[in-house]
């Protein structure tokens, strides 16, 4: 287990040299002089030389390429006009509240999604599962920053149960979880439900109810131990949505984490700090993806021998 | 045949229709609305009437009107053509992208195929919100850059998709049988391999013409989509942020836009699926 996920992390430094690569020729190609924007507005043309030599603007292209990725390497991530100077140490610092973030819309769609799917599969084609799969269909399509409006108007300004942005303590997650994690928990409670009616239709089930166990029985000593795969399974599918759909929920709800930042990054023009944060979602989206393998091999131990 | 299995048939078949006809019924509404435009609206949707500013619906305004005393039914009647559009454009391009690159990787494999799967493969590990806000940082917060952004989001995905089916299909005796007669290469591919890959890509498409809305909206409320004071569903919403308290109504409309058209395309998209490849429905 230690070396399959040695190897998989092994994998990473590859791909995040492509993606900075693919991130430079972008951010390259953007009309302007750097230089100029990095000395401001008031600087004068001997000021906006001294930039352009001090960032190594003056460099031919590939130079400044080799430079860009020395510097990666050691944790320099180039010059944010918006920190005036190296990002990292910034970005570090709210990466927390993203993780924070992402970590309660995992937990929320685990005890919400995997019970409304079991619901909906065990009373298939009665009122309970089409109220579920109903919610499913709905909550697939609103927009998660409007969910999020919704409930900062339902639940800070109508009942005032709720501070309606910012972050004072855990109260301030409730709404931002639940804004991002209403798709997941409709993509996981219809998996769910799939894959519960297709567990009932096997063999196993049959010998368990004939050898006298209720149905309920059967279905929570035996069926339920095979509805974490499908959770698995979306977490890792929607793992760029999980990211993504934090960069719009932290901006709703004011939330400091490095979504929030990637869109004043991106207001500034600050595309330095849009690329060190782009491939900071790109690091998280790989390390998500890993983390799934591994879990797959625990819940699903056939897999270890493949 | 079993009677339970007829049963399921029968039941099955009951559910297709309903999608399909939902989302086609909800879709032609959209069209409709999109087309016609401010022919339908009852005011001009830019007009202000600083009279009549943040009033809840009444009989004359019948979602109310906005911060300015903009009519909020003109605006999002009118604000159909916006969002739609920009959806099938994006899922158009995108398309015609993710097809040209996805069947030439997988028709013509060895260094090609290696390039362009790599590529992907990096473009994949960006999440699609990230890539289309660092892109419409860079192609401008305007129509043209949000269709940029959402259309190279896509790409990846689509192209992998299409590549996967296209060697699925090489495999198959009658491609063997068209290399066989001397076919050349693009008339194998347009008209062997691709038509049957069609199924699989409309039905991506559509789905993906879902999170084209999503997606163009989310950039518009950010304020990095279509500028106001163009009626964009989503750039409104943005907008009526910070009457949450003064004015909830502003928030329910667009909101219920955005979530139908949604809807429209989830539901052809779903419906298309059970149809074509009744298998993979769980």
């Amino acid at each position: 287990m230690i070396r399959f996920v040695a190897r998989r992390f092994a994998t990473i430094p590859l791909v995040v040299l492509g993606v900075v690569t693919i991130l430079f020729i972008i951010f390259k190609s953007v009309p302007g002089d750097e230089a100029a924007f990095v000395a401001g507005a008031t600087a004068t043309q001997a000021e906006i030389e001294a930039v352009r030599v001090q960032l190594g603007l003056d460099q031919p292209l590939i130079e400044q390429y080799v430079r860009h990725v020395s510097g990666l390497l050691v944790g320099d991530f180039g010059y944010s006009t918006t920190f005036r100077g190296n990002p990292l140490p910034h970005i570090i610092n709210r990466l927390p509240a993203t993780l924070a973030l992402a970590a309660a819309a995992i937990g929320l769609t685990i005890v919400v999604g995997i019970p409304a799917g079991v619901v909906a599969a065990a009373y298939r084609n009665r009122l309970p599962d089409y109220l579920i799969s109903l919610s499913v269909v709905g909550l697939l399509a609103i927009p998660n920053f409007w969910l999020g409006m919704l409930l900062i108007a339902w639940l800070s300004v109508d009942l005032g149960l709720l501070p309606s942005f910012g972050s004072s303590g855990p109260v301030s997650l409730v709404i931002p979880t639940l804004a991002l994690a209403a798709r997941l928990i409709a993509l996981v409670a219809r998996m769910t439900r799939g894959v519960v009616i297709e567990e009932l239709r096997k063999d196993y089930v049959r010998t368990a109810r004939a050898k006298g166990l209720s149905k309920g029985l059967a279905l929570r000593r035996h069926v339920l131990r095979n509805v974490m795969i499908p959770t698995v399974t979306v977490i890792g599918l929607q793992a760029g949505y999980l990211l993504g759909g934090s960069v719009v929920v932290e901006r709703l709800c004011a939330w400091p984490g490095i979504g929030d930042l990637l869109l004043t990054a991106v207001s500034v023009r600050d595309y330095t700090l849009v690329q060190a944060i782009v491939l900071i979602f790109v690091v998280s989206f790989l390390t998500i993806n890993i983390a799934v393998e591994v879990i797959y091999r625990f819940v699903n131990p056939r897999l270890r021998y493949a | 045949m079993p009677e339970a299995v007829l049963r399921r048939r029968r039941r099955s078949g009951r559910r297709i229709n309903l999608f399909l006809w939902l989302g086609a019924l909800l879709l032609a509404a959209f069209v409709v609305l999109a087309v016609l435009g401010a022919r339908l609206a009852p005011y001009d949707p830019n007009a202000q009437d600083l009279f009549a500013m943040l009033e809840a619906p009444t009989s004359a305004h019948l979602l109310g009107t906005d911060n300015v005393g903009r009519d909020i039914l003109s605006r999002i009647i009118v604000g159909t053509r916006f969002t739609l559009s920009i959806a099938l454009a994006s899922v158009l391009f995108a398309g015609i992208g993710g097809i040209a690159l996805g069947s030439i990787a997988g028709y013509f494999g060895g260094l090609t195929d290696r390039i362009v799967t790599g590529v992907i493969d990096l473009l994949l590990t960006v999440p699609n919100i990230v890539l289309a806000i660092a892109i419409a940082s860079v192609a401008g917060a305007s129509a043209t850059g949000l269709t940029i952004a959402i259309t190279a989001s896509f790409i990846p995905p689509l192209a992998r998709l299409v590549r996967s089916r296209v060697i699925e299909l090489m495999a198959e005796d009658f491609v063997a049988a068209a290399v066989t007669v001397g076919m050349g290469h693009t008339r194998i591919l347009l008209r062997h391999i691709l038509p049957n890959a069609a199924t699989v890509i409309i039905i991506e498409l559509s789905l993906n013409a879902g999170q084209a809305v999503l997606i163009g909206s989310a950039l518009g409320f950010l304020g990095l989509g279509v500028q106001p004071p163009a009626p964009e569903w989503g750039t409104m919403l943005g907008a009526s942020r910070e009457y949450l308290t003064l004015a909830p109504h502003l928030v329910v409309a667009p909101g219920i836009a955005i979530s139908l058209l949604v809807l429209a395309f989830n539901a052809l998209g779903d419906g298309l699926r059970d149809v074509f490849d009744p298998a993979s429905t769980t």
